[in-house]
């Protein structure tokens, strides 16, 4: 188990890199604690495995240096970090059988027949595969081989970090389930330092202590999930998070309400002192679970046109339209709601401002 | 994972069943037909069943040919196959090195097979041929026409220029198409280069060097024209080969008879040999059958 | 260093490789008479002759059209009946597979002697006979067996779990096939094509068969390089290095798709 430090790492694959968007990562400055389970979230291509893999050491980054506690490894090859990686797709010594498989590392590092035995079948164990040790590994379902190709990290007793690189890609669905619960309990059973890389946010959010979101190269917000959800920092983190993403209105201050195309939306005293500092394009954010529906007008609500009313079962999503912007919300299963003319309330505890895609705080 | 089971894939194959059938059964057909049968003019002809068959495995000439015939194929093989590997495993991953690999790999195997013979004829000749000059000048007194062994090694040195191309194509593209992940993960394993050989290239090749031990098999036990140009056989019947047997017999022989039967049971011990390897590299490091 | 001796080793498989290949070259810029009088290293007086021969001749330059014809045809008709064929083999159980797959190699281990008259007689009863497609429709009983066979190989290194994300993501078979499938298999494909090609290209026995003039071939063609005075080893080298160039050229436009090999990519 590591601490794992980034300084100013950047990255491009272009040999002489110009400007800015010829970098893949473009700076990425972080501490990973010893012992914790994060998660890399974030769209495609907006560089994550590129991190990922500056981390294990399968890509030397342009520039910045990487340290495992303290120690600078940055030109040292994976095998000499000691981390340990799940890709994508499993990836396995075919001809091998289970054991043989989960074997393989330590009987490279020539440890004794007897340690290996004793290690091997208590990895086997945590991860329920002990019924198949003497069984061929290709012949297995895929996500038996996921867990063969964790417990080959695993079996490292001193292994720094296990990387996974979206590992449930060629998982079943109703599988998925199973291994993500698997992951988080061998986290908490063994304190191992866990990155987990993903665009899918339940799989982050439920794995992860922290997430970190990433979008075009760079790290735009780290925190709980429950910090991500309730304050985005970044547009981005705003829009990608929760289901569905945040409602943004670009909009004006004046006196003390934000006008959103001639519609007044009041704003408590605090948010309009913060908004009156900001430089940059404003945008109000509020998520739909955030944004309550009358069906009349009531003190500080807009008026607002309906649109569409979704039943996903435990919840409904409501479509409005108010001065030519979309508006969504999430409402509870029981509520009830107008038909043709709505009215919008905006609680100051769940509307945010924006300004130029970045949270607006004191 | 497990096939999925669909009678209606049949139709994927349809295509392909056709074109070769229409190639394959009739003339089959004729084979068979001749095979049985002792032809002395039109319209008379006499079902003689097995003699012909009798007749041809008796041959104590066909014996020879069939033993050196497995002698040859046999060091083909030896030979050609982790020759042809080593080269693949030599051969650059990027950049232009990748294209001046394959196209000069690719140039013996699109030369016709009678020229090729010509090609080695003047090769090993001490008056007109490098090969042959430098060999004299060495002092050895090297004739194919002459000695067997000479004649031998000129075949051998012929062949495995000639076809050691082809598995060390195939073996090439089969190495490129293991997912880089996989030797991530050896070197993250702490793999040497011999396990990486081992456990990741090797098993992962299985598909096409199954092709190239099967090709390789079966088209030198084949061969005909770059032995008969180079060599006609001799000196003697040394580097008489089941082709060059079978055109003997065929050419000498008033009837088709025999040379049918003798195509039929040339056919049947490579259709048996075949099978036998297909079988062995189906099953090799799986443990299950396929 | 392991990575200096291997390339080391390589180029001298290499000079070694084109040594014959040279000695033709070497062969066929000299005359026959200059050939058989003395030995030499390098053309000293290098001349054009046996080129100019072959070029103005008719009967050789049309040879050299008439092979690249049908061999393009056969590579084409090859690759598209193999390609379906290889990924039912490779998908699917099926009654009669294994025993269909194995059959078809089977049309590879007979004499291809056996199959000469029987052809002989099948074309011309469709009167197919010194035409191209005839050859090209004879060199496919060799060359789709081998198609299907290393196409399977290749196809079956994807795992299965690539196509069932495609199909759950809505891609229709064909769209899948070609838009996910083909890129991943590019090795095999290019592999596939050469050697249909070259066997098809090298292939003699049947193409001077099926063939009066029309469509005769330029292997055909060369063995007329034998005359009363003995082989013309000048003319017989030039066209020699002629035949050697559609194929360098063929896997010179391939040589990307086998370079790249493998990428996985994401459905």
């Amino acid at each position: 188990m590591a601490r794992i430090d980034l300084q100013e790492i950047a990255h491009s694959y272009v040999a002489q890199p110009g400007e800015e968007s010829d970098y893949a990562l473009k700076r990425i400055h972080n501490t990973w604690d010893d012992g914790g389970a994060y998660a890399l979230l974030g769209p495609s291509g907006c560089g994550k495995t590129t991190l990922l893999n500056v981390i294990s050491g399968l890509l030397t980054p342009s520039k910045g240096r990487v340290f495992y506690d303290g120690q600078d490894v940055t030109d040292l090859p994976p095998e000499k970090r000691n981390i340990a990686q799940v890709f994508q797709f499993p990836v396995l010594y075919d001809t091998m059988s289970v054991f043989d498989n989960l074997a393989f590392p330590l009987r490279n590092r020539r440890v004794a027949p007897d340690e290996i035995n004793q290690r091997v079948r208590e990895v086997a164990d945590i991860l329920d595969l002990t019924p198949y040790l003497k069984k061929k590994a290709a012949g297995l379902a895929a996500d038996a081989k996921q867990k063969i190709s964790l417990g080959r990290g695993l079996v490292r007793s001193d292994v720094a970090a296990i990387l996974f690189d979206e590992p449930l890609t060629v998982i079943d669905p109703q599988l998925k389930w199973d291994l993500r619960r698997k992951l988080k309990e061998i986290h908490e059973q063994l304190q191992l330092t866990m990155i987990y890389v993903t665009h899918d946010q339940v799989e982050a959010l439920t794995f992860a202590d922290q997430v970190l979101v990433m979008y075009e190269g760079e790290l735009v917000q780290i925190g709980t999930p429950q910090e991500l959800f309730e304050n985005p920092q970044h547009k981005f983190v705003g829009y990608f998070i929760g289901s569905p993403g945040m409602n943004f209105l670009p909009c004006t201050l004046d006196g003390n309400m934000a006008w959103v195309d001639g519609v007044g939306i009041p704003l408590d005293d605090k948010m309009m002192a913060m908004g009156q500092k900001a430089r940059g394009r404003l945008e109000l954010g509020i998520r739909p679970m955030g944004l309550e529906v009358y069906a009349e007008a009531v003190v500080g609500a807009v008026p607002a046109r309906v649109k569409a009313l979704e039943d996903q079962g435990s919840f409904k999503i409501f479509t409005v339209q108010l001065a030519g912007h979309t508006l969504r919300a999430r409402l509870p299963e029981e509520k009830s709601v107008p038909q043709t003319d709505a009215w919008l309330r905006f609680p100051p505890r769940w509307t945010k401002l924006f300004a130029d895609g970045r949270l607006v705080s004191g | 994972m497990e096939k999925w089971e669909n009678n209606r894939a049949w139709f994927l194959v349809l295509p392909v069943f056709v074109v070769v059938a229409f190639s394959a059964i009739i003339p089959l057909m004729t084979v068979v037909n001749y095979s049985v049968q002792d032809i002395f003019g039109p319209g008379q002809r006499v079902f003689v069943g097995a003699e012909w068959f009798k007749e041809v495995l008796a041959d104590y000439r066909l014996h020879d040919a069939l033993w050196r015939q497995f002698l040859f194929s046999g060091l083909v093989l030896l030979i050609e196959i982790p020759l042809g590997i080593l080269i693949a495993l030599a051969m650059p991953k990027r950049g232009w090195g990748v294209s001046a690999s394959l196209v000069t790999l690719a140039l013996p195997l699109l030369i016709p097979w009678n020229v090729i013979g010509t090609i080695w004829i003047v090769f090993t000749r001490p008056d007109i041929g490098l090969f042959g000059a430098v060999v004299n000048g060495l002092g050895i007194a090297f004739d194919h026409t002459a000695r067997p062994l000479d004649a031998w090694v000129t075949l051998m040195l012929m062949e495995v220029w000639h076809w050691t191309p082809l598995v060390a194509l195939l073996a090439y593209a089969g190495l490129r198409a293991i997912p880089e992940a996989y030797y991530q993960a050896a070197k993250i394993d702490g793999a040497s280069a011999w396990a990486t050989f081992r456990y990741i290239q090797l098993p992962k090749m299985r598909g096409v060097l199954t092709i190239a031990i099967l090709l390789r098999f079966m088209d030198s036990f084949l061969i005909y024209a770059e032995p008969f140009v180079l060599t006609g056989g001799g000196p003697g019947n040394s580097t008489t080969f089941l082709s060059i047997y079978l055109v003997k017999v065929a050419v000498g022989q008033f009837d088709l008879g025999p040379a049918a039967a003798f195509s039929l049971i040339y056919f049947l011990i490579i259709l048996l040999f075949s099978w036998l390897f297909y079988q062995a590299l189906q099953n090799v490091g799986t443990g299950e059958k396929r | 260093m392991t990575i200096q001796k291997r390339t080391i080793g390589l180029a001298i498989y290499f000079a070694l490789l084109l040594l014959p290949i040279y000695w033709m070259l070497n062969m066929s810029l000299r005359t026959n008479a200059d050939i058989l009088g003395s030995f030499a290293l390098y053309p000293h007086d290098p001349t054009l002759t046996n080129y100019i021969k072959i070029f103005t001749d008719e009967s050789w330059y049309s040879g050299y059209i008439n092979s690249i014809i049908y061999v393009t045809i056969n590579t084409v008709i090859s690759l598209f009946t193999a390609l379906p064929a290889a990924y039912a083999f490779s998908r699917y159980r099926f009654i009669g597979d294994k025993h269909m797959f194995f059959w078809l190699l089977t049309n590879r281990m007979a004499p291809a002697a056996v199959f000469l008259l029987p052809f002989f007689q099948l074309y011309s009863t469709f009167g197919l006979i010194d035409t191209h497609i005839a050859v090209a429709l004879a060199h496919c009983l060799f060359n789709v067996p081998l198609a299907v066979w290393i196409l399977e190989g290749f196809m079956s290194g994807v795992p299965r779990e690539i196509d069932e994300t495609a199909y759950l993501d809505g891609y229709s078979f064909p769209r899948f096939f070609i838009t996910v499938f083909l890129p991943l298999i590019r090795a095999g494909v290019g592999v596939t094509a050469f050697f249909c090609f070259m066997f098809s290209w090298v292939e003699l026995l049947f193409a001077r068969t099926l063939t009066v003039t029309n469509a005769k071939p330029i292997a055909a063609t060369m063995t007329r390089t034998v005359s009363a005075t003995g082989l013309d080893w000048g003319l017989l080298a030039a066209a020699g290095i002629l035949t050697i160039v559609p194929g360098a050229l063929v896997i010179w436009f391939v040589r990307n798709h086998l370079a790249k090999g493998f990428a996985l990519g994401r459905v």
